[in-house]
This record gives C-alpha cells, sequence and structure tokens, in this order.
C-alpha cells in the first residue's frame, strides 16, 4: 500500500494544487467555501480529504474536476494535472479530461446513475465520449469493468436498470463507469457513506485493488476517520474552507498537531481500543461560510484558544512545515506545547 | 409491461363506466333525490309551458317511469345494441352505439357529435402542438439562462399568460391582428381540413394562438421548474463528470427526466381541454363541441349534454391509458418494479 | 412527531442504574415478535409473497440501562423499534411493558402508552416543524396531553431546553436557525417532556458531523444517569452502539443472530456474522492497516422477500455445512458460555484463550 512516491513527470508532482480559491457570491455575501489550499498528490497514492459539512471538501473536489459553473463561482489559483493548468484553461479542453484522466464516484449511487437508462448504457456512454469506438466494442468493454469490479453475471447485468442493483452493486457499478476510461485520477467523495459496513469494506478493498492496477492517485473525501486509516498515504484535514492539517497519515494518527484533528480523534468511539467513559468531542457546531469566525476559523470552538494572547482571534494562522517533517499545521499555539498537550492530555485517553 | 397494460386498459375502462353512471346519475338521480317528482323532471326536458300530454311524451320517451338502474340498462343497451325510439307516431330506429336523440331538434346525438368534433380537435391538436412547441421550448431555455434577461421576459409573460382569460386575449388577438392589421380582414371561420388545407390553417391560426397562450405559459413555467429541478440532480453532476458536452447533458439526460412529469400533466390537459375550446370557440364564432355543449345546457337538451361529457370523458381517459403506458415506456423504475 | 397520552400511573423510573432484576423483572420485554409484510403482484393483485421483516425476536430491557440493536440495512431493526413505539402494529409476538402487554392494544387505548415511551429519530432536519417555535415544539406535548406545569409550559420548556444544553433564551426561534446537533437537542428536549420511562433512538447520531455525534452520545448518557432513562437504540455504527450500550443485539434478516452484554460481545463475539461485522469496521489507526483479521463477506444481504432456508446467513458464511442450510439454529445460551450470552450458529467461533475481561 504505501509504496514510495513514484516520480512521473520529471519533479514536478502528477496533481498539484496551488493556492486553490473557489468562492461563490450570494445574495448573502461571499461564500468562501475554499479559501487558498494547496496540495501535492503522485500516482499510485491516496490522499484523504477529511472534514465535517462545510468544510469545503466537495467545493474541492468539484472544483479539480472543472464542475463549476463560472458563472455561480470565482475560481483562482492554479491545478496542475499531468503538467497541465485547468484553472485558467478553456472549460472544453477540461471537460475533454474529465471522465478520461480524471473521473469521480459519488456518495449516493443511486441518486447518481440517471433512472432511465442501464447501467451498460450510462458506462457505454461515458466511454465512447473519450474512445472512437463502436457500440459493440464499448459494450463489450462496459461488461470487462463490470465483471473486474466484482459483479457477477456481468453480461446479463449490463441490462439492468440502477433500481435493480442493490446499493453495494451500484457503487460497484459507479466505479467501472468511472475507471471505463483508465482515468489516472479517481476522485471518491463519501464513497462508502451510504453503504452497510460490510459492503464499505468490500468497496474500500476494490478501489485498493484497482488502484495496485491501474496505478491510479485517489483523492479519498470522507468525515470517517476510519476509512481514512485504513486508505490513505497522506491526510489533509480542512476546517472552513481551509487546510488546518496535513501531513502524512501516521503522523496525522500518531503525532496530530491541530486541536481541530485531536477533537475529531476524541469524538469517536473506537472497536479497537477498551471502551472509554466519555468521548471528548468537540464543542459547538461547525462554522457557517457566510459569517466565518474571524482569526483561526476554529477559535471559537478551540479549548486552547487563550493560551495564544489573543492572536486566534485576530490573525489567520499560516500553515508551516514542522521542521524535519513533511507534517504542516496552521495554529497560533507553540509546536512544542502542542506536542506537550498530545502526548500527556489527549493521546492517553483516546 | 403487458400486465401492467392489460391493468391500466381495465381500469380505464371502469372508469368510464363509473363516470357514464354518475353522469347518468346527475340528470336523473339528484334532482329526486332533491325533491322533484317524475312529473316535474320531465316538465324540465318538455320545453317551456308543457303540457300535461307533452310531459306524459317525455316520461314515456326518457322512460322515467321506470326504475333508474332499469333506465341506466337501457342507456347501456342503447350504445351496445342500439334502440327504437318512440318519436311520437313513428318508431326510429337508432343505431348502436346509439346516445340517444336530441329533445329539442330530434336528430340522433352522435352523427351531431361527430359532425361537430373535427372543429373542436383541429383546434384541440394544434394549439396543443403548438403549445407543447412554445412551451416547453421557452421554459428550457429560461432554465438554463436563469435570471437572464430572457428569463425575466419570459416568466412575466407566462405569468400573464396563465391569469389571462382566454376570452379576453381572444378579443385582444381579433381586434389586433385580424381587422387592426386586417390580416383575416373578414374575421376567421372554420374550413374543414378536407375542403381546403390551407384555409383550414390560415383560419385556425389566431384560435390556436389563443388557446395556447394560457397552456404555452402554464407549460413554459412547469419545463422551468421541472428543468431547474432536474439539473440540480446527481446524476447530472455524474453526466458533467463523465466530461459529455453540455449539450448531451441537457438533451440525454435533464431533458428526458424533466419532461416525464410534463407527459402526465400534458395527458390531462388535453383532455380537459375541452374548457378551454368551449371559451375559444365562442369568441371566434366556430360550431364545435364547446359551442354544441354550452348551447345544449341552455335548452336543457340532455341526451346531447350527456352526449358530449361522454365523449370528453372518453377522451381523458383514454389520454390517460396512453400516459400512462408512454410514461411506463419512458421510466423503467414503473415498468419493471 | 405527536405525542399524546394522558397521565400514567407512577410518576417517573427509578433512579439510575438498579440491580438488573432486582425484583421488578425488564422495563421491556419483547417474545417472538413477528412483522410480515404481504407482497401484492400481478393483474389481480394477489399477494404473492411475504417480507418477514422481522421474524421471531425476543429481547429484554432493564430499567435504567440500554440495549442496542445494530445490524445493516433490512434486517429489521427499525422495524423493531416502530413496533415497539406501537407506529406498526405487530404480525405476531408480545411486547410487555412493565409487564402489561401492549402489543395487542387498540390504537385508541395507546395515549397513555404514548407518554412513558418515546422516539428519537434520525433526521434533526425533517422531523421538527418548520413553521413552529422551539418553544412551541417542545412545549407541544404538555398540551397535547393537557398537563399541568407548576410554573406554566414556558418555564418547563426552558427547563427542558436548559437540560439539553441548549440556551433557554432561544425559546422563540424557529429550527432553521439551529444547527444540526442543536436540532437534534431540540427533539430529544420534546422527547423528555413528559417524562418518559423508555426511549428509542433510531439511528440518533448517524445524520450529525463527527464533531456533533459525540456530543450527542454524551449527552444522552447524561440523561440516562440524571432521569433514570431506559434507551432501546438502534444503529449501524457498531462503534457508537458499542459505546452507548449495555446489552448489543445483532440482527440479520429479521432474526436476532446473536445478543449479548455489551463487553462480551465486542470481545469474544460468537457468530460468523457478527465476527464479519466487526471486522469490517474500519479502524482509526493506519499502523492496525496491515496486521488485523479481515473477513470480507461476499455478495449483499440476501432479499427478505425470498430468505434463504435454514440459517439466514449461510449463504455468505465461511463456516457452513449441509446442516446450517436445512436447520435454522436457534437463539440459546452456549452450554458452559458466558450466562446471557445468547447465539443463533450451529458452529459458534470459540472463545477465544485467557480472553481479556475488561
Amino acid at each position: 500500500m504505501s509504496e514510495p512516491v513514484k516520480d512521473t513527470s520529471g519533479g514536478s508532482p502528477f496533481l498539484d494544487v496551488r493556492d486553490l480559491r473557489i468562492h461563490f457570491p450570494t445574495d448573502d455575501g461571499l461564500v468562501r467555501s475554499v479559501d487558498g489550499l494547496s496540495f501535492t498528490l503522485e500516482r499510485g497514492r491516496t490522499l484523504g480529504i477529511v472534514g465535517e459539512s462545510g468544510s469545503g471538501k466537495s467545493v474541492t473536489s468539484l472544483g479539480i474536476l472543472g464542475l463549476h459553473h463560472r458563472r455561480n463561482a470565482r475560481v483562482s489559483g492554479e491545478i496542475w494535472l499531468d503538467g497541465k493548468e485547468l484553472v485558467g484553461a478553456d472549460p472544453d479542453d477540461v471537460r475533454r479530461l474529465r471522465g478520461r484522466h480524471m473521473a469521480m464516484i459519488f456518495q449516493d449511487p443511486l441518486s447518481s446513475m440517471h433512472p432511465f437508462y442501464t447501467i451498460g448504457a450510462q458506462i457505454i456512454e461515458a466511454y465512447r465520449i473519450h474512445n472512437a469506438v463502436s457500440k459493440k466494442v464499448a459494450r463489450k468493454h462496459a461488461i470487462d469493468m463490470l465483471g473486474r469490479v466484482g459483479i457477477p453475471t456481468p453480461d446479463k447485468r449490463v441490462d439492468d436498470y440502477p433500481h435493480q442493483f442493490s446499493g453495494g452493486m451500484r457503487q460497484r457499478a459507479m466505479i467501472a463507469m468511472a475507471l471505463s476510461c483508465d482515468p489516472e485520477l479517481l476522485i471518491a467523495d463519501e464513497p462508502t457513506t451510504a453503504l452497510d459496513v460490510t459492503v464499505q469494506a468490500q468497496i474500500l478493498d476494490l478501489l485498493r485493488d484497482l488502484q495496485r492496477e491501474f496505478d491510479s492517485a485517489i483523492i479519498m473525501i470522507t468525515h470517517d476517520l476510519g476509512v481514512v486509516a485504513e486508505l490513505a498515504d497522506d491526510v489533509l484535514v480542512m476546517y472552513g474552507g481551509r487546510c488546518v492539517e496535513y501531513g502524512a497519515v501516521d503522523d496525522m494518527f500518531h503525532r496530530p498537531l491541530h486541536p481541530y484533528t485531536w477533537g475529531l480523534l476524541g469524538s469517536m468511539p473506537r472497536l479497537d481500543r477498551a471502551r472509554t467513559e466519555r468521548l471528548m468531542p468537540v464543542k459547538g457546531a461547525p462554522p457557517s461560510l457566510i459569517n466565518l469566525p474571524s482569526g483561526c476559523a476554529f477559535h471559537p470552538r478551540c479549548a486552547y484558544a487563550d493560551r495564544t494572547g489573543g492572536r486566534s482571534q485576530t490573525e489567520v494562522p499560516e500553515l508551516r512545515v514542522e521542521p524535519e517533517t513533511t507534517h504542516r499545521a496552521a495554529c497560533h499555539l507553540d509546536v512544542a506545547e502542542r506536542r506537550r498537550v498530545w502526548e500527556t492530555e489527549i493521546g492517553p485517553k483516546l | 409491461m403487458l400486465s401492467f397494460i392489460i391493468r391500466r386498459f381495465l381500469g380505464a375502462m371502469a372508469m368510464l363506466v363509473v363516470s357514464s353512471i354518475v353522469t347518468f346519475g346527475i340528470f336523473f338521480v339528484l334532482p329526486k333525490l332533491a325533491g322533484q317528482t317524475t312529473d316535474q323532471l320531465a316538465a324540465t326536458y318538455a320545453g317551456k309551458a308543457p303540457t300535461q300530454q307533452a310531459i306524459d311524451d317525455i316520461k314515456v320517451r326518457l322512460g322515467l317511469d321506470e326504475p333508474i338502474a332499469v333506465q341506466y340498462a337501457r342507456f347501456v343497451e342503447g350504445v351496445f345494441v342500439g334502440k327504437e325510439f318512440d318519436n311520437g307516431p313513428s318508431e326510429i330506429w337508432c343505431p348502436p352505439p346509439c346516445l340517444g336523440y336530441s329533445f329539442t331538434t330530434n336528430e340522433p346525438v352522435l352523427p351531431k357529435l361527430l359532425d361537430r368534433a373535427p372543429v373542436t380537435l383541429s383546434l384541440a391538436l394544434g394549439a396543443s402542438v403548438l403549445w407543447v412547441v412554445t412551451g416547453v421550448g421557452i421554459g428550457v431555455l429560461s432554465a438554463l439562462r436563469r435570471g437572464s434577461v430572457f428569463d425575466r421576459a419570459a416568466m412575466v409573460t407566462a405569468l400573464a399568460g396563465v391569469s389571462l382569460p382566454i376570452y379576453f386575449t381572444g378579443l385582444v388577438s381579433l381586434a389586433v391582428f385580424a381587422y387592426g392589421l386586417g390580416l383575416w380582414p373578414t374575421g376567421v371561420r372554420y374550413v374543414p381540413f378536407t375542403e381546403n388545407p390551407v384555409d383550414w390553417a390560415y383560419n385556425l391560426i389566431l384560435p390556436w394562438v389563443t388557446l395556447s397562450f394560457l397552456y404555452a405559459a402554464l407549460y413554459a413555467r412547469l419545463t422551468r421548474a421541472g428543468m431547474l429541478e432536474t439539473l440540480g440532480e446527481d446524476y447530472i453532476r455524474t453526466a458533467r463528470a463523465k466530461g459529455l458536452p453540455e449539450r448531451t447533458v441537457i438533451t440525454r439526460h435533464a431533458l428526458r427526466a424533466s419532461l416525464t412529469p410534463i407527459l402526465t400533466v400534458f395527458g390531462l390537459d388535453l383532455g380537459l381541454l375541452l374548457g378551454g375550446a368551449v371559451l375559444t370557440e365562442s369568441t371566434f364564432g366556430f360550431a364545435g363541441l364547446g359551442a354544441l355543449s354550452i348551447q345544449s345546457i341552455f335548452t336543457g337538451d340532455l341526451p346531447m349534454v350527456m352526449g358530449v361529457v361522454l365523449l370528453a370523458t372518453l377522451f381523458v381517459v383514454l389520454l390517460n391509458f396512453l400516459v400512462d403506458v408512454l410514461y411506463a415506456v419512458v421510466d423503467p423504475r414503473v415498468r419493471l418494479s | 412527531m405527536e405525542t399524546d397520552a394522558v397521565k400514567a400511573a407512577e410518576p417517573a423510573a427509578p433512579a439510575a442504574s438498579p440491580a438488573p432484576g432486582g425484583g421488578e423483572g425488564p422495563l421491556l420485554e419483547v417474545t417472538g415478535l413477528r412483522k410480515y409484510f404481504p407482497v401484492h403482484a400481478g393483474l389481480m393483485r394477489r399477494q404473492v409473497a411475504t417480507v418477514k421483516a422481522v421474524d421471531g425476536v425476543s429481547f429484554s430491557v432493564d430499567r435504567g440501562r440500554t440495549l442496542g440493536l445494530v445490524g445493516e440495512s433490512g434486517c429489521g431493526k427499525t422495524t423493531t423499534g416502530r413496533m415497539i413505539m406501537r407506529l406498526e402494529d405487530p404480525t405476531a409476538g408480545s411486547i410487555r411493558f412493565e409487564g402489561r402487554e401492549i402489543a395487542t392494544l387498540r390504537q385508541s387505548r395507546l395515549r397513555p402508552l404514548r407518554r412513558d415511551i418515546q422516539m428519537i429519530f434520525q433526521d434533526p432536519y425533517s422531523s421538527l416543524n418548520p413553521r413552529k417555535t422551539v418553544g412551541s415544539i417542545v412545549g407541544a406535548p404538555f398540551h397535547l396531553q393537557d398537563i399541568k406545569t407548576e410554573h406554566g409550559v414556558k418555564r418547563a420548556v426552558q427547563e427542558l431546553l436548559e437540560l439539553v444544553g441548549l440556551n433557554p433564551e432561544h425559546y422563540n426561534r424557529y429550527p432553521h436557525e439551529f444547527s444540526g446537533g442543536q436540532r437534534q437537542r431540540i427533539g430529544i428536549a420534546r422527547t423528555l417532556a413528559l417524562k418518559p420511562k423508555l426511549i428509542v433512538a433510531d439511528e440518533p447520531v448517524s445524520a450529525l458531523d463527527v464533531s456533533i455525534q459525540a456530543q450527542v452520545v454524551n449527552l444522552l448518557e447524561d440523561l440516562q444517569n440524571e432521569l433514570g432513562l431506559t434507551y432501546v437504540v438502534i444503529a449501524h455504527d457498531l462503534s457508537v452502539v458499542r459505546h452507548i450500550s449495555d446489552r448489543v443485539a445483532v440482527m440479520y434478516l429479521g432474526r436476532i443472530v446473536e445478543i449479548a452484554d455489551q463487553a462480551d460481545l465486542y470481545t469474544r463475539p460468537k457468530h460468523p456474522y457478527t465476527k464479519a461485522l466487526l471486522s469490517a469496521v474500519p479502524v482509526p489507526d493506519p499502523a492496525a492497516r496491515d496486521g488485523r483479521e479481515r473477513i470480507r463477506l461476499t455478495g449483499d444481504v440476501p432479499s427478505p422477500l425470498n430468505p434463504p432456508p435454514g440459517c439466514p446467513f449461510h449463504p455468505r458464511c465461511w463456516k457452513a455445512q449441509d446442516r446450517c442450510k436445512v436447520e435454522e439454529p436457534a437463539l440459546a445460551d452456549e452450554a458452559g458460555g458466558t450466562p446471557g450470552h445468547a447465539v443463533a450458529c450451529h458452529f459458534p467461533e470459540p472463545a477465544p484463550e485467557a480472553a481479556p475481561v475488561p
């Protein structure tokens, strides 16, 4: 799983997102759904983007695919995919990349498939936009893909409609559709949230296997830290449209550096530890993007905000790399202090 | 699928039977429940100041002295095997499907209906094509350019179309286009299609536009709302994520899904069109089914009224049956679940 | 949700954590509960099949305790909860609440019951009327049940809001002014208005953000300790159920396949399905990624329309033998096993040697 980073394009990363901003002007004011996000991803690796509702994680994924309408959204920054910049590119060029070089699977496979067309027709359509082949060839490819994602008797099921599939089978079909053109980048937005736990495990296994086979880069967007720990190589935690922590998966789970990440870890009951008496939730609720708190957006919910000498209320903390690591966090609190809090106050209680 | 069609067809037939009973009941049972005697009931169908003889004649002719179930059975018998009518001195044979004889003109009902039907059908079919094409077209464009000048103008016009009554738009269009601009200097009249197709169409343009204005407005709003809802669906996002060109996303994915509810409404509207046709026909002086039904109601010509109502019911029921079947063809979830 | 009932006999449930089986017997006892839904098809809409949504479920819940019902979609856990609430009429079986049979009570006789048994719903958005203020939502049960409160309804409502951690000043606000977690608190406050003895919570946290889930879980626990509440918690999240429950029942295709005390079930699962479920839960520890034992079930849960003969789990079970295909195992304590740990399996997992007792 954790293969070394492959360098495919001579130094520059396969996917390089730089200072991405996606803003929506609304009647109530400017909504900064994504505000200065940067990350990189190589082929064969998985980035987990974690966040709660309104954190900007889904907006980011749609932004990479170029699915925000230019009339509604202001997108700025740079997205480099395999050496091509997407934000400033002609929308029709980006459209041609979609489905072929980057594809997406969604949370709810039932509502994400057209109810009037067969599973096969929808896969064939995806394949034939980007490949000049006959319907017959495309159909054979669709059956082949369905078989590869583990759908039994694919030659029969190819003519079924989405509502005739079970939830897990639908998500497999969705994955087959997304992978039909062998895209290098796969974005999975909460792909298992709507599924039962045994089916979720099957789908996660499938994604892992397919990644090995296709050598794709995967962005896994989820609220479930368990899923991230199972699949991701790197993790990016979003809060209020910004990245608050970004690092390798081991660092994130064993040495997290942001109080919000601590809160997320303390919020979830864990099956791999003895039962705790009480969960340690974050107080309050995720902020509204229209009315983001000043300074560090997390400060009203942060138990340590009073230790920053008032800076947390006035100053947006920068995302800083910790020396000799690749681990970054955006927090005003001194890093040594944070390490101490984690090691003595938080970690042992999980 | 076959079982679905058969079930729906049986349902449609049952609907037809029920509505004929209800129509029958409205004219014969309700007055009795309201306390009218058979004589009084017969008198309402015997013209002004009838003699007792005339009333008795009517009673016999309509069979009003028999139990209501027998009366209905005779009516149904007439429809399927025809029946003899006691018309004063002679007897007339009314062949099936016999809907009876007019009280006022003594003509058989069915041929009269069939004579008038082409006028209303010409009006209805032309207008429905017109309103579907313009309504859906405007609705789609409005949805795609939501908030644009076009959208706003279209929706204001649509609002006007929904709220303005047909006789108003009809008279205004007559005044402006027919007489004002002199396009139809002698007014419009109905020319049978078989006689001269060009004249047929030319004379129907104004009525078509008038009648379809209301519906087009309604359909534009419906289509726009349906389209906007569909464009927000997850599967539209999926279609875009696949890299489909926007045109394909709209036509193959969004339009197909948002037109299905329109189809349902269309079936209903076509059946219910008679109401609109009545006003349009009388505004333009066409002798169609609508005009006939108004005239029959005022003269108390019960067999004619029942004939029109049954014909209209037949339309509504059959069109709904067709729409149900079409719906199942379009939406596999209806067909296969 | 509308709640209605007149005065019940006892003022409130006894204080927290009474000894189970201490004289009074369980608060809720369900025996052989079944719910069959007829399926109609064909030209004449004849009944062609029966969906056995719940097929012989038995359990009991002691006062002040929490029973967790877990299972995947279609296992019948929600239908079971709805039958306890009598939102659904049982096809067969008995539901005894405080020793009284309620499974066969006519709808008109349910009013007092509505007061004692309350429900918390999954969706904090659709279960609150958007046009009513929080005050009137939470106060509605008082009016519906015609309850006299000591200092007026407003005071009572404000106390409830405070109890669930909301600002009592927000009495006049509307649901849309609250976040998802706060809305779930409003729902809980409404539930508590009539001092129920039993609360059936159907997926109480699954629609909430992670950081909010924990707040609501803690709140449910606090309320249980303070008010001596008894819970039946229905959820698909095994970690949440473990955290909150004293006893846990695992359901599969309308049946309970295993029921045990929480610690027992999670450390020594005996049913292969329970074991598979537990091993499927992703663990938030990347170090455990490669080392841990994985059991991967193949396929989906079979349709309850056409359940397999014998043990319902046998087509997906790696231990299935011929016997499992013909003979349905009964839910029973294993000879020599922990008392109260019942499993419906012909070949239950052996207890791990020297299992740690937490």
